[in-house]
């Protein structure tokens, strides 16, 4: 890229100021996915082996658990995913107005998953007495989706943020990047849900 | 370097700078200047700052631990005071004496040997100071405060750390502290690891970096794998004491084991973290003063690597005693004689380094050799636990102290003040007086064998850790009292190691470019070093980069000729903006933290419902966080770009050429 790049393709791959090629934001959120993987890692671990060890009187899971439900929020969640990549594309191309758009959707999206989480939440506690200091699986299931939920957040946030940042003019194909590193926030995000679902949920139906 | 990248874009960036911010602060001295700086170097003079004040902290705490125990049945402390003494002297000399100071090389050398005018995200570093300096104020905040500074150990082991047992803050501040202290390690890890991998200069290839770079990356990823368990560990005991979960509430199903695993997935990596920087100063130096190149070194990198690697798989030789089945103590026994081969290997290597050699004893050379020998005293104590039945014996007595007091001052902290004599000509450009150096190194060395060689003998003896007193009739009254002794002689060496410095600040004899006569690219720089380090980015053509230059200086020139030409073309020397936000945000952790830890929850008469002193608190801090982070993504990261005059200074009255001491 010279300075006229302006007027020129970009090659939003390669970033000839670094001695890789990639850009130093993509590398920074690698490793820091890298990282955020450990920190599941712990509390999933945490989680399977408390399973195990249930003390007498813990509710069986499959009667708090509303399958269905959670079935649903997840493919919302999968569903934002596609939205997120169709942002990146977009902006990679320049097309504001198509990244707004989808943008807009993944935070919909998003917010759905956190609306679903808050039902699940206040229906476990009110309808079926699970409480996150009541029993050990109420500690564990609360403290690792409530982690995954509050990640979940921060990405609606940082979404939003960057939908209003792209009315400031400031938001352009050169900034792809900043975009780019925040879907792959994003898309981790989801995936750990995938990793969550398995084994929180459907674990219990086997 | 994020500012870097945008360095083509620049021009047409500054032209359009209708700053989203209110304010850009520019002060390149005082006070304001410091809060606000971005310079990898300044922030590595205040980790180590802080590394050494905290030093003296965890020293005085280790001196009144040694005055309790010089005598049998001694009143000098109480069984209480004496916990807290253990614990924030472990707390400290870990997390706010050695790291800090390992970072404090990471921020100043690290950059320097690749060849980058400064880390990747210049803020994102002045973030991860902040943050860590938040961090040991919330640790050490009980010395001010009624409930006392924390007592549990620095392993702080469930289920004592919960409410039940522990029912003052200091805990909560304990596991605050450490929460915020991880954040600022693991923030600086990733910003460490995407400079080494990005910002090297042209032909700076992997295999040519200097040693001491390749361990600062083998560190970083050690620190964003391995702190995530810790944090992990915190959040649970953390919402054990806030929340009255169970993570480790026996009577509920919780499991106080599932601690030690989490404690200590992170605590063994966490030794390497220790150790590796260390290892990274004692191959820069050995080379130096053999006048040789490093013996085998792509095996020395390869062996940092198996190390770290390795690190991960051992962690349960902590807790040989606490009943895991011989399947898995037999394992874990076997891992961790492993590690013991890469370790080995290095030892070699730097011995080989120093064969045949011309060996030139100054003072960075002696700390160096202490450390070899020392480092070696403490990895065959080291090899000795690694059998599980023997560590069964000597579990939780004076044998570990020694041991790992061995690896961690005669490793680590030998050669962190190896570097710090190193490196010291580099960032003040003065020298420390050799008498002066060898005083005090053989201060600390007698010193220092004095205090932990007996503690061998009172371990194998039976003498139990972490026990405030003793009777007389135990045998132990010998080796108590010398150790006690070497206590003061290690803490006069340390003293008149520090007077050195702070003599050799204000008066020490200037010296010029390179004093070492040295191989690596940060010695090719003037010293003090300019703000924007490199005048032209360096491209390297061997793996000992500034040897090579010394031998080519005519072909060297040309080609930074040619550099500085076409780097004046696209707009000169590109230089990070200075941001206040990174030292606000860690404001806003700090009241947040005191919120979490220290106010104590809303008293439900006076506060029906949610709201009550300690959420207000932590909210209004989390906001002050909140609305740093965002001004600090709208300020942008663009810069600003400076020319130099012939002899180095900077034109048009620009930002000057500083040094992180020069204020």
């Amino acid at each position: 890229m010279s300075s006229d790049a302006a007027t020129a393709t970009i090659d939003h791959h390669f970033d000839p100021t670094t001695s890789t090629g990639i850009p130093n934001k993509k590398i920074l959120m690698w490793a820091f996915l890298a990282s955020d993987c450990m920190f599941f890692g712990c509390l999933i671990s945490t989680h399977l082996i408390y399973r195990l060890h249930p003390p007498p009187g813990t509710p069986p899971a499959r009667q708090v658990f509303s399958i269905e439900l959670t079935s649903f929020s997840t493919f919302i969640l999968l569903m934002s995913s596609l939205m997120m990549a169709l942002a990146v594309n977009a902006i990679q191309k320049g097309n504001l107005k198509s990244m707004r758009w989808s943008l807009l959707t993944t935070i919909f999206f998003g917010c759905i998953f956190l609306g679903c989480q808050v039902y699940e939440f206040r229906n476990f506690v009110y309808e079926k007495h699970l409480t996150i200091t009541n029993s050990i699986l109420g500690t564990t299931f609360f403290t690792l989706t409530g982690t995954h939920g509050l990640h979940v957040l921060v990405g609606v946030i940082w979404l939003s943020g960057m939908l209003l940042y792209s009315f400031t003019g400031r938001l352009t194909e050169k900034e792809a990047i900043d975009v780019e590193s925040m879907g792959l926030y994003w898309h981790f995000v989801d995936i750990v849900w995938i990793v969550i679902f398995t084994a929180v949920y459907l674990l219990e139906y086997i | 370097m994020e500012a870097v990248a945008k360095s083509d874009f620049l021009a047409k960036g500054e032209a359009q700078a209708k700053p989203l911010v209110l304010w850009r602060p520019a002060a390149k001295a005082g006070i304001l200047s410091w809060l606000t700086t971005v310079d990898h170097k300044r922030i590595g003079f205040l980790y180590g700052i802080s590394g050494l004040f905290f030093l003296i902290v965890g020293g005085i705490e280790a001196l009144l631990i040694r005055i309790q125990l010089a005598v049998p049945n001694n009143t000098f402390l109480t069984s209480a005071q004496y916990s807290e003494m253990f614990t924030m002297h472990g707390t400290t000399m870990i997390f706010l004496v050695v790291m800090p100071i390992g970072a404090a090389f990471f921020n100043f050398v690290m950059p320097l040997q690749i060849g980058a005018r400064d880390v990747a995200f210049p803020r994102l570093n002045a973030f991860s100071y902040w943050t860590f300096l938040v961090g040991a104020i919330i640790v050490n905040l009980g010395w001010f405060m009624p409930d006392g500074v924390p007592n549990a150990g620095w392993v702080g082991y469930a289920p004592l750390t919960t409410r039940t047992f522990s029912p003052s803050h200091a805990i909560d501040m304990w596991v605050m502290g450490l929460q915020l202290l991880g954040v600022a390690s693991i923030a600086a890890a990733l910003n460490f690891i995407v400079t080494i991998i990005n910002l090297r200069a042209p032909g700076m290839t992997m295999m040519r970096l200097p040693v001491f770079t390749w361990m600062t990356l083998f560190t970083s990823f050690l620190i964003i794998l391995s702190f995530p368990a810790i944090t992990i560990a915190l959040v649970e005991i953390m919402m054990d004491r806030l929340f009255g979960t169970n993570f480790f509430e026996v009577s509920n199903g919780g499991m106080p084991i599932l601690w030690q695993h989490l404690f200590w997935i992170f605590g063994h990596p966490e030794v390497y973290i220790l150790i590796l920087p260390a290892m990274g100063i004692i191959s820069e130096i050995l080379p130096t003063f053999s006048r040789k190149p490093l013996f085998g070194y792509p095996i020395v990198v390869f062996s940092g690597a198996s190390i770290g690697l390795l690190g991960f798989g051992v962690w349960s030789h902590h807790m040989f005693t606490s009943g895991l089945g011989t399947v898995a103590n037999a394992a874990f026994a076997l891992m961790t004689m492993a590690i013991a081969v890469p370790t080995g290997v290095k030892i070699f290597n730097w011995i080989g380094t120093l064969w045949g050699g011309h060996l030139s004893m100054r003072t960075p050379m002696m700390f160096a050799l202490g450390f070899l020998w020392m480092f070696m005293i403490g990895g065959f104590s080291g090899v000795m636990h690694a059998a599980a039945p023997a560590d069964s014996q000597q579990h939780g007595s004076y044998f570990v102290v020694a041991h790992f007091h061995y690896v961690l001052i005669g490793g680590s902290l030998f050669a962190l003040l190896a570097g710090i004599h190193y490196w010291f000509p580099l960032m003040f450009g003065r020298k420390v007086s050799e008498t002066w150096g060898k005083v005090s190194f053989w201060l600390v060395f007698v010193g220092f064998n004095a205090t932990f060689f007996p503690m061998h003998f009172l371990g194998l003896e039976g003498m139990p850790r972490r026990t405030f007193t003793y009777d007389g009739n135990m045998g132990w009254n010998l080796g108590n009292l010398i150790s006690s002794v070497g206590a003061f002689v290690l803490a006069i060496g340390i003293g008149v190691y520090l007077v050195t410095m702070v003599y050799t600040y204000y008066r020490g004899e200037r010296t010029g470019t390179d004093p070492w006569d040295a191989r690596t690219l940060e010695w090719s720089l003037p010293n003090p070093v300019p703000e924007y380090n490199f005048r032209v980015i360096p491209t390297i053509h061997a793996r000992d980069g500034w040897w090579y230059e010394k031998r080519h200086r005519e072909e060297v020139a040309r080609e930074a000729e040619d550099h500085a030409r076409s780097e004046e073309a696209h707009g000169g020397i590109h230089m990070p903006f200075q941001s206040v936000y990174p030292f606000l945000a860690g404001v806003g952790i700090l009241v947040g933290a005191i919120g979490t830890a220290v106010v104590d929850p809303a008293d439900h008469a006076l506060y029906p419902g949610f709201w009550g002193p300690k959420i207000a608190v932590t909210l209004a801090g989390g906001a002050i966080m909140f609305v740093s982070i965002v001004l600090w993504s709208l300020e942008g990261c663009e810069g600003t770009h400076i020319h130099l005059n012939e002899d180095g200074t900077v034109k048009d009255g620009g930002p000057h050429a500083g040094h992180p001491s020069a204020h």
